[in-house]
């Protein structure tokens, strides 16, 4: 199957900085592909070359093959990080007003019903809440009922159940057979919603692919965590891979039964100890040494 | 494409006609005014200069006996356009004259005048006051101007509109668009269809229909409240209020071409505002200013929309009349929207 979105050698530098460093990949029709990383690593900045906000320093991004043209615009659907909305609008009339900005455009009611409008659909722009104003961008970038969809950090600054009703609607969005492209810093987000991710620091990807295949290949462990009680000397004689986490230890091992007999067998208070299996942010933590979110 | 335009054109009015606060201030703002000097400069109430009077309690009773300089001073005081204003101390009225609030000081009692060596008005009511003394001159006749004498607050009117225009074509185009720019909803409209010029298109289109229409419920208004008479056609009216117009709004697309700062923005739309307000005659005429101030002046389209509007609504004049304020207004026009379109970036710096 032809990809829908091909991205090669990429390259974006800014004046003083590299911000996206000779990356590669493809993404399949129908699915979600996510890019992630911490704040500064690149996504937004990927993200908005391929959407043609930024010109690129170098490397090619195809579209259905091709090179982007008009038709670009007019098949993808964007929403930005940080927008305002028309001020003095309401919800209906900014949707209106987008929406008429394509020549093909989505239904209303069904873009309503989607993105669960109904109740603030005559409210002005001014007057809703995050919640419902994440709820509203994203429906501005269905506005023309898309092929391919940028999201940039919908679910940022969101409540917990306001994220999950974001969730809730990609994943509609995914079902009607569309492409997604997501950046977050939220690994549970990206567990949740993607099919494949790309892990981005320093403007480079260094891992890719579906998240049970990364996680298998690089995080089949256990990671115990336990406040930091431990002396320096004891740490240093630890046989497995530990990390610092603000005032807990992470442990990350395959071998959960002795690390636990050579904490106890050293009288370490396991009284604060969480066990789990790993997952992406812990591949973060090995492949970078530092924290996601920071 | 069309529709694209359309649909932004009705957005903007929209966000116009519902921000209470800046409708009535395009409303208010004029009426205010008009009125204010309509009331400062109306027929019976216009002065031009101040002559202050000393009274005492004596000078009171001898005024009722008419003295000889009592005479003259009444024949003075009948002097049209001086506001003659009392006094009981001599050394208050004498500290008013130092400071140039009043023009001159009278003792009719005494036989004593008082002027400022250095105030220019008190040297003309100082003639004024020896002239009242004197019969008409033989030698001249008196002629007067025939047909209806254009007041001053009729004078003034044309220029306040136009002072409107220019405010509204400045800063409704470029400071919404810059807060377009700086709040990312150009960068949000630039990753949909709509190209750079059908967004101009729209914003232009907007503004002068938010600008003629509110130019001519304002005119319509203050011809209803103060009587105010326009001499020339309502069409020729209409078409430098729309140039004039049109100049401003290009200009304004050229501040915000690029900028994303709101603070920046308003800073040059004053640089530009100011010296319009004072060179483009809107309050007084620069008759007798240096010629490179009136060469100057001829560079700002704000002078050509309010010449031209006050040679229609003051004098009656015709197209042709005004050929020259036309020609001009289109020449800035075409030259502001080429540098606006050519310079404008959907992105911040």
């Amino acid at each position: 199957m032809q990809p829908i979105l091909e991205v090669r050698n990429l390259v974006k530098c800014f004046p003083e900085v590299r911000a996206v460093d000779d990356i590669s990949f493809i993404i399949e029709p129908g699915t979600c592909f996510g890019i992630i990383g911490p704040n500064g690593a690149g996504k937004t900045t990927t993200i908005e070359v391929i959407e043609g906000i930024l010109s690129q320093t170098s490397g090619d991004i195809l579209y259905k093959g091709k090179k982007r043209g008009t038709i670009f615009n007019e098949e993808v659907g964007i929403q930005l990080q940080n927008t305002e909305l028309p001020m003095f609008l309401t919800v209906k009339e900014t949707l209106d007003t987008f929406r008429n900005l394509y020549n093909n455009m989505a239904d209303l009611d069904d873009l309503v019903e989607t993105c669960h409008l109904k109740d603030i659909i005559n409210r002005d722009n001014r007057k809703i809440s995050g919640g419902q104003k994440q709820r509203l961008l994203l429906s501005m970038a269905l506005a023309n009922d898309p092929e391919l969809v940028f999201l940039d950090e919908p679910t940022t600054g969101l409540d917990p159940q306001a994220r999950r009703n974001l969730w809730d609607i990609v994943n509609l969005i995914k079902q009607k057979n569309k492409t997604v492209v997501l950046t977050t810093h939220y690994m549970d987000e990206a567990q949740i919603l993607c099919d494949r991710i790309a892990l981005m620091d320093y403007g480079k990807i260094i891992a890719i692919g579906s998240p049970a295949e990364l996680l298998e290949k690089h995080c089949k462990g256990t990671t115990l965590s336990i406040k930091n009680t431990i002396n320096k000397n004891m740490l240093e004689k630890l046989p497995w891979e530990w990390f610092k986490i603000q005032d807990r230890i992470e442990i990350h091992t395959n071998e959960i039964n002795e690390c636990i007999n050579f904490l106890l067998e050293n009288k370490i208070d396991l009284s604060t100890m969480v066990v789990r299996s790993q997952n992406l942010e812990d591949l973060f933590l090995k492949m970078t040494g530092k924290q996601l979110r920071v | 494409m069309w529709r694209r335009i359309w649909t932004l054109f009705k957005t903007r009015n929209h966000e116009f006609f519902r921000d209470k606060s800046a409708l009535g201030w395009n409303f208010v703002f004029p009426f205010l005014i008009i009125a204010g000097f309509g009331f400062l400069f109306g027929d019976n109430g216009k002065t031009l200069y101040k002559a202050g009077i000393i009274r005492t309690e004596v000078s009171e009773t001898a005024s009722m006996n008419l003295s000889s300089n009592n005479l003259k001073f009444e024949i003075f005081r009948k002097t049209n356009f001086i506001e003659f204003i009392d006094f009981k101390s001599k050394d208050a009225a004498i500290e008013k004259l130092r400071h140039h609030r009043i023009d001159f000081l009278i003792n009719p009692d005494s036989g004593k005048y008082w002027v400022s060596k250095s105030s220019p008005n008190g040297y003309i009511v100082e003639k004024l006051f020896h002239a009242s003394f004197y019969d008409k001159p033989e030698t001249f006749i008196k002629q007067t101007i025939k047909g209806r004498e254009v007041p001053y607050v009729e004078w003034l009117f044309p220029g306040i509109l136009g002072m409107n225009i220019m405010f509204s074509g400045l800063f409704g185009v470029g400071y919404v668009v810059v807060r377009y720019r700086k709040n990312d909803v150009l960068k949000r409209l630039s990753v949909t269809p709509l190209k750079p010029y059908e967004f101009l298109t729209s914003q232009i289109l907007s503004r002068m229909y938010i600008l003629l229409t509110t130019t001519f419920i304002v005119l319509a208004g203050c011809m209803l409240f103060f009587k105010f008479e326009n001499r020339g056609s309502y069409a020729n009216l209409f078409i430098i209020f729309a140039l004039g117009g049109f100049s401003m709004v290009a200009l304004g697309l050229i501040v915000a071409s690029r900028s994303s700062s709101e603070e920046f923005a308003g800073g040059i739309l004053n640089l530009i505002t100011w010296p319009m307000m004072f060179l483009s005659e809107v309050w007084f005429s620069l008759e007798g200013a240096h010629p490179l101030v009136q060469q100057f002046s001829k560079l700002l389209p704000l002078t050509h929309l309010i010449d031209g509007a006050r040679k229609i609504m003051n004098d009656g004049a015709g197209l042709l009349d005004i050929k020259y304020q036309v020609l001009m207004l289109t020449l800035m026009s075409i030259v502001f929207l080429v540098t606006g379109s050519v310079l404008f970036k959907w992105q911040k710096d």
